[in-house]
């Protein structure tokens, strides 16, 4: 966001603005586990081709043994993301149940990603049951059901604490409408379930209804969790921005990607006070890791917003659409779109449209 | 416990013809034996007379018509029900949040249902504040007061209803009196609101048992747990484990689990892999409602509540729908369906077979359809409809 609001700032010192754009900046890459690292090199060579005036600075996010007995994450990739402001992310792995914190939770605090931004697009060529898919979701990101504070109580009796706060509602509403305002968009819906938890989910409308009152140009409905679920799959051309604390967040933009055929082809971006991060948000597909098999499209696509977040346009454009063709074109398909190309075909298809 | 045998609608559409061709023969009212040959390539059917599911006495049934267009459905149904002769009689409770003055006591309602055992309900509304301070809704109450600690819903393609999916066939088990609705909330300091999520080992193993149970009785082949452990380590681990542990007592049903968002991803875009799903209270309400989208929306799903002692029947997807109140437009087929698992439930299949054989012609025939399912038809001529396929 910041580089936006510098960007815009100058926009009529033309020099300064063209000078900011051909620097050399440096990117924080984290390769991740599994398909990770290859669906990295992709989007590496991709952006080799289309030119962009970037630099990467590859970090491994292996978790060791802190000063305090804990696993976390490597003081060096931390201070690689604090100096660059800007990460690209593959897959990492998330034990279930081991009782440590996962991963992607912890980088998450680390950098105060507090908005995940989602946008789900029906892709031209692959037909899926859905093909009019147009919706971006906006998802609290540090607190919420993820707080991470549960105890058992006595034996037998869990408690988790769904922790709602005003000043992260209120950061994340206003990121949304911030958002919707400067991407051209015309709605913000908040998804709550605030007839349930009516001081949590309460809270948390109360500062979307006062954020919104601030953006009278944008329009603002409230709808119920299910309610949203339920008209989602029946016609998604109803929404367009939706932002919602963390639970929520994650199931509903795994459902819409659903929608449009899966968490290989949607990008997410996660945004933060400290800087932004971004990945591709599926799995670690071991059991095709190192076959040459994966599709980096996610990735890739999240280099796009990376990109756009970073002012970076035109590339981001031009990369977006040999992306976008290649997949329509559907001659160099990797096997999740039902093709039968490999992860390198795929990659020296769209490095072939970006020089062409 | 719901009779209905999985393969109950495939040899309802394999037997239309047949069914058809008695109609034509002028059997106005079936006989018993045609009724029951109707079913008889379901497996569960067999065993079940034709006239012991006839019997002279009446039978009551608490009722509560709920908000919105709620007591429109509610007319809808009984006007069916008295036209199929059907020997239940209601008894009536208004039980309302939004409307409290005219509310009946809950203790009332309550002890209504355990008298009768099973009721039909409409949708309660519940509002996002509550004057008082309240933080629990009265459907919570009402869960809690009869212990109705299991929700299950069976999510089906329906004949003539136009979806993008098709033959989805799934039942989703929820647990409903713990986990986020048990509305223990408080702000610790200005600004900051803690909302605990309360799972317990004897719940999770009870709902986990049950949901085994209904996949025993009704020849299912696989229970998937739905869940959120690798984030919510200690409240869905537990929960997971508990359904663990359950599935060992029964190796003859495959057990599998499912995170979440995965779940919702996987059930809009390959929905015809799951068969029986159990999971924890807002799961559950997320994925009952994302399983009725996928099948024509709110208005086309039944449900159920059960206790140990008593079954309350509800709408599957709970929406009030308050903006169509008074216009004569909502699609009253949810509520008919939920009439028709009662009627199965207490035994009255010959009645709840003639109900369900006309709403399934009717949806099929697809000429009287309401807006929901894109026709312009009104709630009472689509009634009138179901009336005029009662055979």
């Amino acid at each position: 966001m910041a580089a936006q609001l510098v960007r815009k700032a100058f926009s009529t010192a033309v020099p300064l603005a063209r000078r900011y754009s051909s620097e050399v900046r440096t990117v924080t890459l984290i390769p991740g586990d599994g398909i990770g690292p290859e669906i990295s090199a992709a989007v590496q060579k991709i952006f080799a081709a289309a030119e962009v005036p970037l630099q990467w600075e590859s970090v491994d996010v292996t978790p060791v043994r802190g000063p305090d007995g804990m696993f976390g994450i490597p003081q060096a990739a931390i201070d690689s993301v604090n100096k660059n402001k800007v990460g690209l992310k593959g897959p990492l792995m998330t034990p279930v149940g081991k009782g440590h914190r996962s991963l992607n939770l912890a980088l998450r605090k680390e950098f105060n990603l507090y908005a995940n931004v989602r946008p789900c697009r029906s892709l031209e060529g692959y037909k899926t049951l859905y093909d009019d898919v147009d919706v971006i979701t906006i998802r609290e990101n540090t607190e919420g059901e993820y707080s991470g504070i549960e105890h058992e109580i006595v034996d037998g009796v869990v408690q988790s604490i769904k922790l709602i706060t005003e000043d992260a509602s209120r950061r994340v509403a206003e990121f949304a409408f911030q958002y919707t305002k400067e991407n051209n968009r015309s709605k913000v819906t908040a998804v709550h379930k605030a007839n349930i938890m009516r001081m949590s989910d309460g809270l948390f409308l109360h500062c979307c209804r006062e954020v919104a009152e601030k953006y009278p140009d944008v329009k603002f409905e409230e709808k119920y969790l299910d309610t949203v679920c339920l008209s989602m799959v029946q016609d998604p051309r109803q929404y367009d921005v939706l932002v919602m604390p963390n639970l929520y967040g994650d199931i509903l933009s795994d459902m819409c990607a659903g929608l449009v055929g899966g968490l290989g082809l949607t990008p997410s971006g996660n945004i933060g006070l400290n800087g932004a991060l971004f990945e591709s948000v599926h799995g670690t597909a071991p059991d095709i890791a190192g076959k040459d098999l994966a599709n980096p499209t996610a990735l890739l696509l999240s280099a796009v917003m990376m990109l756009q977040y970073m002012g970076l346009n035109s590339h981001a454009e031009k990369i977006q659409k040999a992306c976008f063709e290649t997949i329509k074109e559907s001659k160099y398909r990797t096997g999740d779109l039902g093709g039968s190309a490999k992860c390198s075909e795929f990659t020296n298809e769209i490095c072939r449209k970006i020089a062409g | 416990m719901c009779t209905d045998p999985a393969g109950h609608f495939g040899s309802m559409a394999a037997l239309g013809k047949n069914f058809f061709n008695l109609v034509a023969r002028g059997t106005l009212s079936l006989p018993s034996h045609h009724a029951r040959c109707l079913h008889g390539s379901a497996p569960n059917e067999n065993s079940i007379q034709a006239p012991v599911s006839k019997p002279k006495s009446r039978t009551k049934c608490t009722l509560i018509p709920g908000d919105g267009v709620g007591p429109e459905l509610m007319y809808s149904m009984t006007e069916v029900f008295k036209a199929a002769g059907v020997p239940i009689d209601f008894e009536q409770f208004f039980f309302s949040e939004v409307n409290q003055l005219m509310s009946a006591p809950l203790e009332d309602v309550a002890a209504s249902i355990r008298k009768n055992g099973i009721c039909l309900k409409g949708i309660l509304s519940t509002p996002d504040y509550s004057r008082t301070g309240e933080l629990q809704t009265l459907n919570m109450k009402l869960r809690r007061e009869l212990d109705l600690f299991a929700n299950v819903v069976h999510v089906r393609s329906l004949p003539g209803v136009k979806s993008r999916h098709t033959n989805i066939d799934t039942v989703i088990i929820r647990e409903q009196i713990e986990g986020e609705y048990s509305a223990l909330e408080h702000e610790t300091v200005k600004g900051v609101v803690e909302c605990l999520k309360i799972v317990t080992q004897r719940n999770s193993a009870r709902i986990a048992k049950f949901a085994f149970d209904y996949a025993t009785k009704n020849n299912r082949k696989k229970v998937t747990a739905v869940h959120k452990a690798n984030i919510m380590k200690l409240g869905d681990g537990l929960f997971l484990r508990s359904c663990q542990e359950i599935a060992k007592l029964y190796p003859k049903i495959k057990f599998e689990s499912m995170i979440v968002d995965n779940c919702t991803m996987q059930m809009v875009s390959n929905p015809r892999q799951f068969d029986v799903c159990v999971m924890p209270n807002l799961y559950g309400n997320i994925v009952d409602n994302l399983a009725a989208g996928l099948v024509g929306g709110a208005g086309v799903v039944a449900g159920a509540s059960y206790s140990s002692k008593c079954v309350v029947f509800e709408p599957g997807a709970r929406h009030t729908f308050s903006e169509a109140v008074g216009k004569n437009v909502a699609n009253p087929t949810a509520m008919l369906l939920c009439g028709t698992k009662m009627l199965n439930h207490v035994n009255l299949q010959y009645y709840g077979d003639m109900i369900r054989g006309a709403v399934d012609r009717v949806l099929k025939a697809g000429k009287v359809r309401t807006k929901d399912l894109g026709g312009q038809s009104t709630t009472n001529e689509f009634t009138f409809a179901i009336i005029n396929n009662l055979k």
